[in-house]
């Protein structure tokens, strides 16, 4: 018995013997993952309310400008929006958060869970384990477009970047402008006050999360030890990556876990700033 | 006459577990063509069910261990019935082939200085068994296998043998059928190796699969080779009792290796009770002492659950049949009260079992690591089969040869466990490389057409029963019954001949199976077919079992409790009359060497 | 004891058959194998099924039970609804032979063009060597695999895209990836994982880890790796560079 051509039927799209609701695990990974688009694009183009007091919207973070003719909020690197810079490409906003949203969003797009997750959920390939597909052909990652998502490492290496980045906006976070100044004036004269509020716990939960999501990593674990084939007589080696391992094995509770305090702590930022919610004070 | 295709190679090998793809592995190795015919697909043999290990003195974990050490273990388990040149090749030979299937990509667990690691196992004094957790025939297998498949093997998958094609006094191919179309086949081959498994499937509690049909036997028996030692079926003590459907799957003895206890349904370690005299002085009287070995302290005695499979099937059954058995009708098996000892004991078991562990929580829905198990004896091996030349493995007719568990001589009345994965390597190496040179000194032989016609003719005849013929199940399950009740674990002369009464009614009803529909991989047609050797299996063993009138080994005779002398000197060989009719002969065992005698006493 | 209906696809191929209902009685502990079995000795002797062990260990009776690849002998009937019908199927990325048994061949034909095991010398004398626990640990984990093929069954490569002469699946990057991670091992797959297996087709949807009755974590443990070490070869730019500087490597 050796056949080596293989003819099998073309199944239809939603063909399945499966009796459990295989559509809804797609189905809600979609809609979790458009609403994040949706509101990040949306928080994105604002330019606006950015930041509150000590607290900077991660999705602003690091801050190199201060928006275009945006007041300075004592958070950005470089000054004011600068005039080489222009405030508006073909009609459509340019924002501080254009600067830098590319590099977590590569990370994330980049992702081995996200991109099982929305092959799935958006491109229906397939849209569950067993169940027929809408396409016929069918290219995967080896040829171009997808085939860049080997790049993943060096969208890693941003990421970890941004862990530091995002713990420093934690850290700062805990220090407060007094009753009366602006956190800008307040940070030049360095008259800073030590405080706990609620946004700060939101703050310092966010690099967290991101830390357990990042350093998870299915290019980290490869990086830190997975390439190599002998482990004994390295122990800290093997023990870096049995940590990696550890948090690669919840890489998809850390990769939603995270993406949803990202998009809460811009929406706590932005909301304080609106002044629609109120940063109630824990300590000091 | 139908019509078939003819393959033709210098060695056909029939069977594609361990033994019959090591024995392919050495033929098309020493530069002749080989084929290899197996009933199932490659690498799904009965070998992968092998659990515990693979005994060889390696001595990586004791290093007093050696080859005379193995050998007289395996001599005393065999109860001295084993024929002892083969007995001390394997011994020798198996730590070179365990070594061999690690340079061959097998990837077994360590010791800490990186050797392999050995484990404790029954009748064995000293760990011995090389393992894999406990799948260790899986990786025996699937090692063997992606060997071999660059080896130029023709590997002919689902297909099976119905009978042995003969030149005059010698085999010189087969007739065979592929089970997926139903076209027949005729393999001509100036030598056959013969590496068909057990005969487990005619017994209703076994751990064996469909397979174990006793095909090598009743093939060889029926080309005119001698079987022999057929009344020794071993019961391996702890199979699965519950659910039904699961009833026989096999409980590896790694788990008493590992410190698992027996217990009645008083809670007693009744294997205290009965400690064999020959194991006095090697077994411990207390559970302190017992634990103490299971850890790996040399100064130790071994707990009493690692006596030999023959004695603990049977104090199971004692314990059993005094109705101090479990709810479901075995003794319970408890490996989770380790964690008197161990903190971390639900680790250490998922990790050193974890095959067990799956398997109860899956098919009986028992953790191991908190409850204990339901066990009892179930059929797992038999020691008996074609009777071989020590040292190459040849069977009494020329031009075949048989290795593994289908081949008789290396476990006498019993075997210990462990060494039947080292049985399959060591003589599995030696049938082909044997058969390599027998098929290079001799020429093809000449195909029998009228052979061919007629079993064409057989294999063909269920189709043409329809309405009026049995259903083959039915019959199939009618002689399990059977040989389970009269055949099984105790026997009586009175039992013995109902059997054999029984069988002749059986063996008329076998000549009416019918089988539906068509060829394609049709198991009712291939039942049918079946039955003519599990028929004949299951009579070689009964009328063996009638002719020991002793116990002995994993043979047990109610009407005959205890060891005789006179018996102890003879194998019993089985062999086809010219009129059909199955003869007994007695043949007297073959004074032993001098040097192994003296081995044997040393270590007494 | 409850009468289950079983809706079992028969024929002799794919695009030929159909589903035919049996009644028959489920008892206490039974596995969709037995009732396969059941229905085989009380209503149809011809009914197609392959199977060896019945304890998981042999990966021979491979299905679809309600659409989902399993092992039947491993399926406990309580754990699947009965008061519907319990369709059986066999698999669907391999041709059929008839009712519940397919074609697998081709398997065994892909697992022959992987480069076989190469290990390095000896490290003693006597011709063996020295591994650590540590070393092997992942290892073992793919050797695990009992080849039921359940995921290249499940695979949208094979099931529904039918890459079959380009792309290996799921069970030959876990038996590659054995090989290329033995501590022993000192050949090199990694060019022909990319270009002859073509492991840039899989695109993570981790469907067979969901199916592997053994456990075995494949996508993270076995393909992500391997996709990483074809990174580090052929997708990582500085890498390339250093390369250049440093031939021989």
């Amino acid at each position: 018995m050796s056949r080596t051509n293989i003819s099998l039927p073309q199944r239809s799209f939603g063909e399945t013997s499966r009796i459990d609701a295989w559509w809804s695990q797609p189905l809600i990974v979609f809609l979790g993952l458009l609403a994040f688009v949706v509101y990040s694009t949306w928080a994105a183009f604002q330019g606006a309310h950015y930041s509150f007091g000590a607290y900077l919207s991660p999705m602003y973070s690091p801050l190199f400008f201060e928006a275009y003719e945006h007041a300075a909020t004592g958070h950005a690197l470089f000054g004011d929006w600068p005039k080489w810079l222009p405030a508006a490409v073909i009609g459509i906003p340019l924002t501080p958060a254009f600067l830098i949203l590319w590099a977590p969003g590569g990370f994330r797009f980049t992702c081995y869970y996200y991109r099982g997750a929305y092959y799935k959920a958006f491109w229906g390939d397939p849209s569950n384990c067993g169940v027929g597909e809408w396409r016929k052909g069918y290219r995967g990652e080896r040829w171009f477009p997808l085939v860049f998502q080997n790049i993943h490492r060096y969208f890693l290496y941003f990421a970890i970047l941004f862990i530091f980045v995002l713990t420093y906006d934690a850290f700062m976070a805990m220090w407060h402008a007094p009753d009366g100044m602006t956190y800008a004036q307040a940070k030049t004269d360095s008259v800073l006050n030590f405080g706990i509020k609620v946004g700060t716990l939101v703050l310092i939960i966010n690099p967290i999360l991101l830390g357990g999501y990042t350093f998870g990593c299915h290019s980290l674990r490869h990086l830190i030890g997975g390439f190599m084939d002998k482990f004994s007589g390295n122990s800290g080696r093997k023990k870096a990556y049995d940590c990696v391992s550890c948090l690669n094995r919840g890489h998809a509770k850390w990769a939603w876990a995270s993406l949803i305090w990202v998009g809460f702590t811009d929406l706590y930022v932005r909301l304080c700033s609106m002044g629609v919610w109120t940063d109630w004070t824990i300590i000091g | 006459m139908s019509k078939y295709t003819t393959h033709e190679y210098d060695v056909l090998v029939i069977g594609a577990g361990g033994a019959g793809l090591r024995a392919a592995i050495e033929a098309s190795g020493s530069g002749v063509t080989c084929g290899l015919v197996c009933k199932s697909l490659l690498g799904k043999a009965h070998t992968v069910m092998a659990e515990g290990g693979m005994a060889a003195a390696l001595a990586n974990v004791d290093e007093r261990d050696s080859w005379t050490t193995h050998f007289a273990d395996t001599m005393r388990g065999g109860q001295y019935l084993n024929n002892w040149r083969m007995a001390e090749l394997h011994a020798k030979e198996a730590p070179d082939r365990v070594r061999e299937l690690e340079a061959w990509g097998a990837v077994m667990d360590r010791t800490k200085d990186g050797k392999i690691l050995q484990r404790n196992f029954g009748g064995h004094k000293y760990p011995r068994l090389a393992h894999v957790g406990d799948r260790t025939g899986l990786e025996m297998i699937r090692t063997l296998q992606d060997h071999g498949i660059h080896q130029g093997i023709q590997v002919h998958m689902e297909v099976t043998v119905v009978e042995l094609l003969t030149d005059g006094e010698r085999v010189i191919g087969a007739f065979a059928y592929e089970r997926d179309h139903g076209r027949f086949v005729v393999f001509k081959a100036k030598a056959v190796v013969m590496a068909t498994g057990g005969i487990g499937r005619a017994f209703r509690i076994t751990s064996n699969s469909w397979e174990y049909t006793g095909d090598g036997h009743a093939l060889a028996y029926l080309a005119g080779a001698d079987l022999m030692d057929m009344e020794f079926i071993q019961f391996h003590p702890t199979g699965m009792v519950w659910p039904p459907s699961v009833r026989g799957i096999l409980v590896t003895e790694g788990v008493r290796g590992e410190g698992g206890i027996l217990t009645n349904s008083e809670g007693r370690r009744f294997m205290f009770d009965d400690i064999p005299d020959a194991y006095t002085s090697s077994t411990s009287d207390n559970e302190e002492e017992g634990w103490r070995y299971v850890t790996g302290d040399k100064s130790a005695r071994r707990p009493p659950e690692l006596l030999t499979r023959d004695h603990v099937a049977r104090c199971i059954v004692r314990e059993v049949k005094a109705g101090r058995g479990s709810p479901h009708g075995g003794v319970f098996l408890d490996i989770a009260w380790i964690k008197q000892h161990i903190s971390d004991s639900e680790a250490h078991i998922k990790k050193k079992l974890p095959s067990m562990y799956h398997q109860f929580k899956e098919l009986a829905n028992v953790d191991i690591t908190q409850e204990p198990m339901e066990v009892g004896p179930t059929t797992h091996y038999v020691m008996g089969g074609i009777k071989v030349d020590g040292d190459s493995q040849m069977s009494t007719v020329p031009g075949l040869f048989a290795a593994g568990e289908c081949a008789a001589g290396l476990h006498g009345a019993n075997r210990l466990g462990g060494n039947s994965l080292s049985d399959l390597v060591v003589f599995g190496k030696r049938a082909g490389e044997y058969a390599a040179k027998f098929a290079k000194d001799n020429s093809t032989g000449q195909v029998n057409d009228d052979q061919v016609s007629k079993i064409a003719a057989w294999a063909e005849a269920p189709f043409e029963r329809g309405n009026s013929g049995e259903n083959p199940f039915t019959i199939q399950s009618d002689l399990q019954v059977m040989m389970q009740d009269k055949v099984g674990i105790v026997r009586e002369e009175n039992e013995l001949n109902e059997a054999l009464d029984a069988l002749e009614k059986l063996k008329a009803r076998a000549e009416h199976a019918a089988a539906d529909v068509n060829r394609d991989y049709n198991p009712g047609w291939h039942t049918a077919m079946d039955l003519r050797n599990l028929l004949t299996v299951s009579e070689a063993s009964a009328r063996s079992a009638l002719q020991r009138t002793e116990s002995r080994g994993a043979h047990t005779r109610l009407d005959h409790p205890d060891k005789n002398d006179e018996e102890a000197k003879v194998n019993n060989v089985v062999r086809k009359g010219s009129d059909g009719q199955m003869l007994i002969e007695r043949i007297p065992i073959t004074p032993i060497r001098n040097d192994l005698q003296q081995i044997i006493e040393e270590n007494k | 004891m409850p009468q289950v209906t079983f809706r079992i696809s028969r024929g002799s191929t794919h695009q030929d058959s159909q589903f035919v209902d049996y009644q028959t009685d489920i008892t206490e502990g039974m596995v969709v194998l037995d009732a396969v079995h059941q229905i085989q000795e009380e209503s149809a002797p011809d009914l197609a099924c392959r199977w060896n062990c019945k304890a998981g260990k042999c990966g021979s009776c491979s299905a679809e039970i309600n659409g989902k690849p399993r092992l039947m002998c491993m399926t406990r009937m309580d754990t699947i609804p009965t008061d519907q019908p319990v369709t059986i199927e066999p698999m669907k990325a391999f041709p059929r032979i008839r009712d519940l048994v397919t074609d697998v061949s081709w398997n065994y034909e892909v697992k022959k063009r992987i480069k076989k095991f190469k290990p390095r010398k000896p490290d003693a004398p006597d011709g063996t060597w020295r591994m650590q626990q540590v070393d092997v640990d992942r290892v073992q984990e793919f050797r695990k695999c009992i080849e039921c093929f359940l995921c290249q069954n499940v695979c949208h490569v094979l099931r529904d895209h039918h890459k079959h002469d380009e792309f290996s699946g799921p069970r030959h990057y876990v038996y590659t990836a054995a090989l290329e991670m033995h501590p022993l091992d000192t050949e090199d797959r990694i060019k022909d994982v990319k270009d002859e297996q073509n492991i840039g087709y899989c695109n993570i949807t981790k469907c067979c880890t969901k199916v592997c009755p053994e456990h075995i974590t494949i996508t993270d443990n076995a393909i992500i790796p391997l996709k990483e070490r074809v990174g580090d070869e052929f997708y990582d730019p500085v890498r390339k560079l250093f390369r250049i500087f440093r031939p021989g490597k």
